[in-house]
């Protein structure tokens, strides 16, 4: 018996699970030894300020951080969180639902509530959490979500866990949209998910337009604004807020950690049953509650941000100068004009995207390196995010790094 | 519509896809043998939805693998 067992035993062979991810692997050895520096491995050994770090042992400015509004390093924003992590400790080791909303949790709904002007704010541990609780919860098996078709993973995510129907269109194009509208089975429920910016091409959606086609055809409507809080819109409240369409809106999705300047999601909404959601979504009922010195920070920089016109000014100013100056230098760029703080390099492949990464990287300036899948059509992208605290001398900087990566590299 | 009338109707879409002119008989499949990238998915699928005035979702899209299930699906999808 025993012997049999062990025979049993030995002739089963194992199956390495992760032997799926040879390809990845060989891509990323092949890349690695041409002797570029490791895109995914880059360390900031300091951070002078919002616009400035030691990365890999080089002074770099940061082109590629998310960080709009500059409010890292503000003071203010700084203070506040030193207070509330000496007054009530470094976290909270708890849900939200049970011993992790603190006084600073329930400030930062309140200031959420303030700045977009809305009954109801729900705080979540990343963005990425926010979507993938509140689209998993909204729309369940049964329920038809209609997406566009480059949405971020989080929103795959959410759509997944839900076990809704999920019906992609073609990234935005409002008539493929109302065509899958109108082709829903009459009584199901409908949830439209849309982002304000796109941010692989920093592209902005036709929110006008899809939020009208949208409440035509009896859906819901959740717009992710993470890439347009803090400058997009008269109060910054977005790109639905800009096209005039955010009280048609049923769910605003944003994050802390872009122009915030901290990290969190959340959920904004005027709908009259909304906090039933803090009972039923899963991804905010099991999970710790952010540090409190987090939430203190973040609530201090959310009403900031409702006064920084002239910082709003500024950002675009940025962004409207690298964009004419890269497509001067003869760069693909990822849209025509700028219309927002992302502005996407298109490279002919990875190998040379890879190579004009390093090279910048060895002038001093840090993009992103995106690629497939995180980017839409297989292309490669250096893309860059202004912060309203670069100033217009490093802008042209930055022109003149790309200008000398573009040509050592062969790609203008 | 019968089997083959929607057969013979997807395989006029797909031409513009089939750039390397596959054969297509029951069991050529889309990853494997067209080697359709999700792109390409997307637009062929736009083009049959249209078509036949249905939706082919994610969730079915991924229950479909070669080209004798896709006729199946929209033969039932088109009935319904």
């Amino acid at each position: 018996m025993a012997t049999a067992m062990t025979e049993t035993l030995t002739a089963a062979e194992p199956v390495d699970l992760l032997s799926k991810f040879d390809p990845i692997i060989q891509t990323r050895e092949t890349l690695l030894a041409a002797g570029v520096e490791d895109p995914f491995n880059l360390v900031m050994e300091e951070v002078l300020s919002p616009t400035r770090a030691i990365c890999n042992g080089r002074d770099t400015i940061l082109l590629g951080t998310y960080n709009y509004m500059g409010m890292t390093f503000d003071p203010d924003v700084i203070e506040a969180g030193k207070r509330a992590m000496e007054d009530f400790g470094a976290g909270t080791t708890g849900s939200r639902v049970l011993n992790g909303t603190f006084r600073d949790h329930r400030d930062v709904e309140a200031a959420l509530r303030e700045f977009y002007d809305m009954d109801h704010a729900m705080v979540f541990s990343t963005g990425y959490q926010a979507n993938l609780g509140i689209i998993s919860t909204l729309a369940g098996k049964g329920d038809y979500i209609i997406l566009d078709i480059d949405s971020h993973a989080s929103i795959y995510d959410g759509c997944a866990m839900g076990k809704a129907e999920v019906v992609p269109f073609k990234h935005n194009d409002v008539e493929a949209l109302e065509k899958r509208l109108k082709r829903i089975p009459e009584g199901a429920g409908k949830l439209v998910v849309l982002e304000g910016v796109y941010s692989m091409m920093g592209d902005v959606a036709p929110l006008k337009e899809m939020v009208r086609v949208s409440k035509e055809n009896g859906a819901m409507v959740l717009v992710d604004e993470a890439h347009s809080m803090g400058f997009i819109g008269e109060h910054g409240r977005g790109v639905a807020e800009e096209q005039g369409v955010l009280d048609d809106v049923d769910f605003i999705i944003g994050t802390f950690s872009k122009s915030v300047g901290t990290v969190g999601g959340f959920c904004v909404s005027n709908h009259p049953k909304f906090e039933v959601l803090r009972l039923v979504c899963r991804p905010y009922v099991f999970t710790a509650a952010l540090p409190p010195a987090v939430m203190a920070s973040s609530a201090t920089s959310i009403r900031k941000l409702m006064h920084g016109g002239n910082k709003r000014a500024h950002l675009w100013e940025n962004s409207r100068t690298l964009h004419g100056g890269l497509k001067a230098l003869g760069f693909q760029l990822g849209t025509d004009t700028p219309q927002s703080a992302i502005i996407a390099v298109i490279m002919p492949d990875l190998e040379k995207g890879a190579m004009m990464w390093e090279a910048l990287l060895k002038e001093g300036l840090y993009v992103n390196l995106a690629r497939p899948p995180a980017t839409p059509a297989g292309m490669t992208l250096l893309r860059c995010s202004l912060c309203a605290e670069h100033t217009a001398d490093q802008v042209q900087t930055i022109l003149g790094m790309f200008e000398r990566a573009g040509k050592a590299i062969g790609i203008i | 519509m019968t089997p083959a009338d929607v057969d013979a109707s997807i395989r006029t879409l797909v031409e513009p896809f089939n750039k390397k002119g596959i054969a297509i008989e029951d069991a050529t499949t889309f990853a494997g043998d067209f080697e359709f990238d999700s792109l390409t998915v997307m637009d062929f699928v736009a083009a049959i939805e249209d078509e036949f005035d249905i939706i082919i979702s994610m969730n079915q899209q991924a229950e479909i693998e070669n080209w004798g299930q896709l006729v199946a699906a929209v033969h039932k999808l088109q009935d319904s």
